[in-house]
């Protein structure tokens, strides 16, 4: 097999394995006229479980034990949560909060 | 299926707007890692038509030149596990979508589920179109930027070193916006607990599978105190649901 056609066919099955966690689900769940309602319930709460979960997700590689001790990402959260509570902009936030980590991590930490 | 009208691609691109700064930085980031390994931005932009999630494109890179395909579909299932918790989750809202569900299912990323994984959008803008628009927003930013990346990326100095933190701060103000509307923070409290205490036991990993299974398996146990008989917790503050698509109405078809 040629590079490329390694390349290609790696592409295609790493899709075709990503695509399945994303409709699997509903073609066995969502296939009626109605769906079930345990999976209606399911809907109204986990997207506020989910927001924890991706939060959670995206800190995995966090030191903790090791300088900085996650100091870069606390000071970072509590400057999005503090400007958030005070404009309720998400935009405003997230800007403030990724300059304030881009800062800490390249030049302080 | 409703026109799309200006206010819906103004409405849609407010809210997608800090993730396509974001997705066109990561995006350059991939392209440059994949011209260094070899691969033309053309290779970029296939990459992220066909799997589309940035995790599994980042592993991917050096997966592609040799290695086991069969490892190579594995770690693209295990790194993507945590989307049929999203799309579980969408399917009594994207039930009447008709036709466009293949594509909203299919290009669901976790930033364009932060965004859609409620009920209705912005005022006065068609819902249907409102979600169309902020998946592809969001897809064609990850595209376009992974292809200039590979491109012109080289003749970038910028260092943004740290810009994936905007992806946290996202999910951030999602979370407190969820916990200012909402008086039952079981579901919040549990997502974070879950989550990290299945970090610390299971390594950065597998961990996201058994945090899943624990917050559906509560979720489903502790149904009768997050929503008991026939509340709901979206109306918990006396706030009625507003468009409720679940109940039928209006036909996006």
């Amino acid at each position: 097999m040629t590079e490329n056609g390694h390349a290609i066919i790696v592409i295609i099955v790493m899709g075709m394995a990503v695509l399945a966690t994303r409709i699997v689900p509903v073609l066995v769940f969502g296939r009626g006229e109605k769906v079930p309602e345990l999976i209606l319930y399911l809907g109204r709460v986990v997207p506020y479980t989910a927001m924890g979960l991706l939060i959670v997700y995206c800190l995995r590689d966090m030191p903790v034990l090791e300088a900085p001790h996650g100091l870069p990402e606390i000071i970072a959260l509590a400057a999005v949560t503090v400007t958030y509570l005070w404009k309720r902009n998400t935009i405003f936030s997230v800007v403030i909060g990724t300059a304030l980590y881009m800062f800490l991590v390249q030049s302080v930490f | 299926m409703r026109k799309i009208t200006s206010k819906d691609i103004g409405a849609a691109l407010r809210t997608s707007s800090p993730i396509i700064v974001t997705f066109i930085v990561l995006g350059i980031g991939y392209g440059i890692l994949m011209q260094k390994h070899g691969y033309s931005p053309v290779w970029s932009l296939l990459s992220g038509i066909i799997i589309f999630s940035g995790t599994a494109q980042f592993v991917s890179v050096t997966m592609l030149s040799s290695g086991s395909v069969l490892m190579a579909g594995i770690t693209a299932l295990m790194i993507s596990a945590r989307h049929v918790f999203f799309s579980i989750s969408m399917i009594g809202r994207y039930n009447s979508e008709g036709r466009r569900k293949g594509y909203l299912y299919y290009a669901l990323c976790d930033e364009t589920y932060a965004m859609l994984s409620k009920d209705d959008g912005p005022e006065g803008v068609n819902v249907s179109n409102y979600r169309l628009l902020v998946t592809l927003f969001d897809q064609s930013a990850w595209v376009i930027g992974s292809f200039l990346g590979g491109w012109i990326g080289t003749l970038l100095t910028f260092d943004s070193t740290g810009i994936d933190f905007a992806m946290t701060a996202l999910f951030t103000t999602v979370f407190i916006q969820q916990w200012l509307d909402n008086r039952n923070h079981l579901p919040a409290v549990l997502g974070v607990a879950a989550t990290l205490a299945c970090r610390l036991i299971f390594g950065r990993d597998i961990f996201l599978i058994p945090a899943m299974v624990i917050i559906i398996g509560v979720l489903i146990a502790a149904r009768g105190r997050i929503e008991p008989e026939g509340t709901d917790i979206r109306t918990e503050n006396g706030i009625p649901a507003g468009n409720d698509d679940l109940a039928g109405g209006e036909s996006h078809d």
